[in-house]
């Protein structure tokens, strides 16, 4: 489903450009969880911002191949309609658009461009309030405005039930976990669980181990300093988890010497 | 310096030939020249003929310029014929809910045949100046070019001396209007340029209830320019919900007085949405001569292209404990041009006064410009006032958020505007005029994001 081969990516900031990805090689197939894990600043949210179009990134190297596509030359909204969703780590706020109005436009533009009919307002009431239980959203609340007045946990919640209504192949969750206490954990863990299949995959990116009790990761890659430094099964989270920073030094230095 | 000599030779053509045309009106009047009507317009037309039309040099003129206009050949003529319209070519300008109380005016004329009215009673006037002259003469007396001065301002003084026609809006004590008024004002310029006055009376007394929309449109290829002017009476504890909407052509110049006088514990609502147009300046004052009085101004501009629109209020607080809010926003592509001038004058006996404003934007091209000016000239000391104006661009976290669920572009960018403005929108209380409203903004931000 999705081949990236020698990544390489800089930002664009104030002070210069700066590399951030230096060569990431990662391979995801449908029916897959991949978790990706790492310190702060080891790349793996520029990964995400990379592969779903967000502006001010220059990729200087390498290829990325979804369903044979070269991904990096469609705009965000291309990605979105093949496919490709992100549930942010900072969900944005937009004032004056419901929740309602925005996902029915989504779904409405994503099938246009697959040269289907536009959903009825009836259909799409019937799945909105299907999924909301499925994160376990009180469907008043999506008559209001994105993400306004939402606490921390109901915008992840939020995130996991657009991923539910727009049903892509695949699913970027950039520390999806984070600010979330081990209840509303459980809710995504659980949304999420019953939205995999052998059709979709999963990009689980986390600092902890926490959310992969509940999420189980096929693979695990851990990211260090822009590069995918080890890869392992689940079993490699556990191992990090226990290790932390001293385990980190121990690759750094295997990878340098 | 020969610039300027053309300018004022220009100018004094055009004002030159209306002074004429007064002279030539008035020797075809009758009876009625002698009357109190006829002694106010010759007396606007002397202080019209002593001040000429604005110039850029005058601090509130400072970024509209009218010698474009000025620059065209306009055949202003007193004695309009009848208008060839029928009813089939105005159908396209009427509400998608359908008419209730429908006026409509074409070069400033009144078309009884284009009109249905269902609200006129004992106590309801719904109709034109003409009519309404003649059925209530001491309440036009009362009330007409009582509140709209024209001593400093020759484009009010322009329209008195020449005020034929216009709507008359006239609401009983404690009498509910209940079915609002759609007021439609046709620039015919289908065979030359044409220069109207049209003068609108809205007297709502004390306890009465009303909703009113003054609708402009333009049709033709020549040019037009409308000079028109609202006088609006808000009686004592009385509640009105008035409405401006220009969607004028882009060889339309638009300039518009709506003065408004409110008494104790009166509640005015206006709403000014321009679209459309070259020129348009409008400028809303409201005095609260009561105490206790509410006031709101809302109003949306969106533009393209080279269309310039200047709004100029005035929130003048004259007594105690009256409120008032006012709320501008703006979208501006191309090389479009907005002014926002907001005063708020809070006078010596206005203490506790609450006035607010409010005027944001958005800049969708480098080349459009916004001049923003809030003015608060306070003169009581226990008042809360503030005010705060706004420009940029769209945000582009939300932009990016809203495509990477598949939206494209240009909805991204409509979603983002539609909620811009929304609280604008949400200020036209009757339903029919919001849907009107609502639907002219989507083909109009579908334009503007081509």
């Amino acid at each position: 489903m999705l081949i990236i081969k020698n990544l390489k990516a800089k930002i664009k900031t104030s002070e210069g450009d700066k590399q951030i990805l230096k060569g990431i090689n990662l391979t995801v197939n449908a029916g897959e969880i991949h978790a990706i894990m790492g310190p702060n600043g080891s790349g793996k949210s520029t990964l995400a911002s990379v592969l779903t179009g967000r502006e001010g990134y220059d990729v200087t190297e390498g290829e990325v191949l979804y369903d044979g596509k070269d991904l990096l030359d469609l705009d965000p909204e291309e990605r979105a309609r093949e496919g490709i969703f992100l549930a942010f780590q900072y969900p944005i706020e937009i004032p004056g658009v419901s929740n309602v109005n925005f996902l029915k436009t989504a779904i409405n533009e994503i099938r246009k461009s697959k040269g289907e009919e536009p959903m009825s307002s009836v259909e799409f009431l019937k799945v909105m309030k299907e999924k909301a239980k499925l994160v376990d959203i009180d469907p008043a609340m999506l008559s209001r405005y994105v993400n306004v007045g939402f606490s921390g946990g109901e915008k992840k919640r939020n995130e996991i039930f657009q991923l539910a209504m727009l049903e892509p192949k695949l699913s970027i969750l950039d520390e999806t976990d984070s600010g979330l206490d081990i209840d509303a954990l459980k809710i995504v863990a659980n949304g999420v669980n019953q939205l995999k299949s052998d059709k979709n995959a999963f990009i689980v990116i986390t600092h902890y181990q926490r959310l992969l009790n509940y999420i189980v990761p096929d693979f695990v890659h851990v990211m260090y300093e822009g590069r995918i430094v080890k890869s392992g099964g689940k079993e490699l989270a556990l191992e990090l988890e226990e290790n932390g920073y001293e385990f980190i030094n121990g690759i750094k230095e295997n990878a340098e010497a | 310096m020969e610039n300027n000599l053309k300018e004022n030779k220009t100018d004094k053509d055009l004002k030159q030939k209306l002074v004429e045309e007064f002279k030539s009106m008035e020797s075809k009047l009758n009876g009625e020249a002698s009357g109190n009507f006829h002694k106010i317009r010759k007396d606007a037309i002397a202080v019209f003929d002593k001040l000429g039309f604005p110039v850029k040099k005058m601090e509130e003129w400072k970024y509209t310029n009218l010698n474009p206009l000025l620059n065209h050949d306009f055949h202003y003529s007193s004695d309009r014929k009848q208008s060839e319209l029928k009813k089939s070519d105005i159908e396209k300008y009427k509400f998608e809910s359908g008419e209730k109380n429908f006026l409509v005016f074409v070069n400033g004329v009144f078309i009884e045949d284009l009109s249905s009215v269902i609200s006129n009673s004992e106590n309801i006037y719904v109709g034109n100046i003409t009519g309404g002259r003649k059925k209530y003469p001491e309440i036009f007396e009362k009330h007409f070019s009582k509140y709209a001065d024209y001593s400093d301002r020759s484009l009010v003084a322009l329209n008195t001396a020449f005020s034929a026609d216009g709507a008359f809006v006239y609401v009983k004590k404690n009498t509910d209007l209940k079915e609002a008024v759609h007021i439609l004002h046709i620039s015919d310029a289908e065979k030359e340029n044409v220069m109207l006055q049209p003068r609108n009376l809205f007297v709502i007394e004390e306890g009465g209830r009303a909703e009113i929309a003054e609708d402009y449109y333009s049709k033709g290829d020549n040019f037009s320019f409308t000079n028109m002017v609202t006088e609006v009476y808000c009686g004592k504890n009385s509640h009105t919900g008035h409405y401006k909407i220009q969607n004028e052509g882009d060889k339309d110049y638009h300039v518009g007085m709506t003065q408004v006088h409110q008494e104790q514990d009166s509640n005015y609502s206006n709403t000014t949405v321009s679209w459309g147009g070259s020129i348009i300046r409008n400028d809303l004052n409201a005095v609260f001569d009561g105490r206790n009085t509410e006031s709101h101004f809302f109003g949306l501009y969106l533009l393209d292209g080279k269309q310039h629109v200047d709004n100029h209020t005035l929130a003048d607080h004259k007594m105690p404990d009256c409120f008032s809010n006012e709320l501008y926003k703006g979208i501006l592509s191309g090389h479009s041009t907005g002014v926002f001038n907001g005063k708020i004058m809070v006078r010596e006996d206005a203490q506790k006064t609450n006035a607010y404003q409010s005027n944001g934007n958005i800049l969708l091209s480098d080349d459009a410009t916004i001049y923003s000016k809030p003015q608060l000239e306070i003169f009581a000391d226990d008042v809360k006032c503030s005010h705060g104006a706004t420009s940029g661009q769209l945000n582009e976290d939300e932009m990016f958020y809203i495509k990477s669920r598949g939206i494209g572009d240009k909805n991204a960018k409509a979603l983002l505007l539609k909620a811009f403005v929304s609280d604008v929108i949400d200020s036209i209380k009757t339903d029919e005029f919001r849907e009107h409203v609502e639907n002219k903004l989507e083909h109009k931000l579908e334009y503007i994001l081509r």
